[in-house]
């Protein structure tokens, strides 16, 4: 008889053939394999040497870090992408116009689902977790392999068992339980492991906000961070979902390596401080003046992040010592956007909008951050110099944060104002 | 490249990829040249101090942060031959796997400037500036292989013909 598997050890087994089991090597079909702008150029490059046919409809080609094209080198790096696209003929390349932050794209364009493998060179890939699937960051020259194999080989993660009870209180949300996690295990807590997501708090839990803890994963080490498949995925997903998907949940008796429990409705709003996700601290106990409040990456990109930001900020202004940023994830996004009328709140209040982009998340361009300067932001790392200025700072918060944070000109919670 | 020798260069706890190369410099036209920009925001002198076959010594988690391959390969065209850390984040030590940057997973005791000896088969660093020695276990066997296949790529063509 089987042993009983965890989320990870079920979906690595099925997609390898083999009863896998936490700590061994397997070499595993993936459903999809993901590239950016940044990622792509060494996997095409890489790929090219092997004189393979590529496994066209597994490849999915997103520009999203430098684009709309930056400056001249990231014009020649994009269309490097949209070379190889055409030479191998692959229809899931998704041009500027169609295009956006690539993991909210894999959702959005129905890659993303439960129960699937999918690797993408990019860390965040952890991201579709939050929707039941396997997902993880691979290197580029892992990726070209995958282009020409469809496969890839995988240590079986052990699994930390993340038991939720309760619910959000308002203007908690996804983001601050995942600064709480990272804060309370370490940025190495979960190295070579996998978080699975369960308990009576689950269902709590919005899609958008176990996206976003999924997507963070990797800011503890993480390998993947999956939660399982309920009736609210199956709605998130049921208009964009590309062919057929099936859920994996974890069994009884399945082994984990650990424990953590949280009960949501004793969370507060959360800040990571300088220069580690694992800094956070209560909002309420902090006290920073910012220069720049930024909206969106894979993170908190998404249009419930939007909404909440767009609620706090109506009827207010943004400081006037403060830029604000707001950029949402994908086109979807945007649009959606202008239907709900949050664009007009946006702006009546000051900030500025753009088109979808990663953008300033890995200070790439479009709010580059100053000597000095100080920036609250909805995305997942404040390392040194990542937005800018190696004596700048990033401190990470939640959507409601941001935006109360973009109208006080100092970091607080939306309570505050 | 059994045996390696070399100079070490000091790191603490969770380097992370954005500090090994910054990611305005992750741009195709650089990727002859990446060299130049390591660890450009921490520790700039360092692109151009480093010496051939130098050693990295390094704590916890080193090369977290994003999956950009770039971060070893800028490593591997500035001359490093090894890396030495306590832990290393799974994406940078499979990264590494795969274009060739010998990492060695092992607490170690040595100051910047130190020699150090790793013998890689003999599972042992030795520290030749203060004689101290240091133990590692082997790499699980699929990895051995695949290191000695010369990575994934290699791997793939080898099992394709
Ligand atoms: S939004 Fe930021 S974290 Fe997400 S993929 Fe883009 S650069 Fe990376």
């Amino acid at each position: 008889m089987n042993r009983p598997k965890t989320i990870a050890e079920k979906i690595l087994s099925q997609k390898s053939g083999v009863d896998a089991y936490a700590g061994q090597i397997v070499e595993a079909e993936v459903d999809y394999v993901m590239v950016n702008d940044v990622t792509g150029p060494i996997a095409f490059r890489e790929f090219e040497k092997l004189g393979m046919e590529a496994e066209r409809d597994r490849i999915v080609l997103i520009p999203d870090h430098y684009v709309p094209n930056k400056d001249i080198a990231s014009a020649e790096q994009a269309k490097e992408m949209r070379d190889f696209a055409r030479r191998h003929d692959i229809r899931n390349y998704f041009e500027v116009g169609r295009t956006g932050v690539c993991h909210q794209l894999m959702i959005d364009e129905g890659f993303a689902a439960p129960g699937r493998l999918i690797i993408g060179a990019d860390s965040h890939t952890c991201t579709y977790g939050g929707l039941g699937a396997f997902s993880t960051g691979v290197g580029s020259t892992e990726a070209a392999a995958a282009f020409a194999t469809g496969r890839l080989w995988f240590k079986v993660p052990e699994s930390i068992k993340v038991e939720l009870h309760g619910a959000f209180r308002p203007h908690v949300g996804g983001k601050d339980l995942i600064i709480r996690i990272i804060t309370d295990i370490g940025v190495d807590g979960a190295t070579y492991k996998a978080f699975e997501f369960c308990g009576p708090g689950v269902a709590n839990v919005p899609v958008a906000d176990r996206l976003t803890i999924a997507n963070m994963a990797i800011e503890a080490g993480g390998k993947a961070g999956i939660f399982p498949c309920d009736h609210l995925t199956v709605e998130h997903i049921k208009d964009t979902v590309k062919g057929d998907y099936q859920p994996v949940s974890a069994d009884d008796g399945a082994e984990y390596c650990q424990v953590l429990r949280y009960d949501l409705s004793q969370l507060e709003p959360m800040v990571a401080f300088p220069h580690l996700p694992e800094n956070g601290r209560l909002v309420k106990d902090a006290d920073v003046v910012i220069d720049q409040a930024w909206l969106g990456s894979c993170t908190n990109g998404r249009i419930e992040d939007m909404r909440i930001a767009a609620a706090v900020i109506k009827g207010r202004q943004v400081h006037p010592g403060v830029r604000f940023l707001v950029v949402p994830a994908s086109p979807r996004v945007f649009r959606q956007m202008l239907e709900e009328g949050l664009m007009q709140v946006f702006m009546d209040a000051g900030a500025y909008i753009s088109g979808p982009t990663c953008g300033a998340c890995l200070g790439g361009h479009m709010g580059i951050l100053a000597k000095g300067e100080r920036c609250v932001s909805s995305t997942n790392r404040n390392f040194i110099g990542r937005m800018g200025h190696k004596e700048s700072e990033v401190y990470l918060a939640g959507p409601a944060v941001v935006a109360a944070s973009a109208v006080a000109g100092r970091i607080v919670r939306p309570e505050d104002l | 490249m059994d045996k390696i020798r070399g100079k070490v260069w000091r790191f603490g706890d969770h380097v992370d990829t954005d500090q090994i190369i910054p990611a305005e410099r992750l741009v195709a036209e650089n990727l002859g040249c990446m060299d130049r920009f390591i660890f450009e925001k921490v520790r700039p002198e360092l692109a151009g101090a480093i010496g051939d076959g130098d050693i990295i010594l390094a704590g916890k988690n080193f090369g977290c942060g994003s999956s950009r391959e770039h971060a070893p390969r800028s490593l591997i065209q500035a001359g490093v031959s090894c890396i030495v850390a306590e832990s290393f984040a799974r994406i940078f030590f499979r990264n590494s796997l795969n274009v060739g940057l010998l990492l060695v997973e092992c607490k170690v005791d040595a100051a910047e400037g130190d020699e150090l000896e790793v013998d890689v088969s003999g599972g042992e660093v030795r520290n030749l500036s203060s004689h101290k020695t240091f133990q590692f276990p082997p790499y699980p066997e699929f990895i051995r292989d695949l290191v000695a296949k010369g990575g994934l790529m290699a791997k793939i063509k080898e099992e394709q013909r």
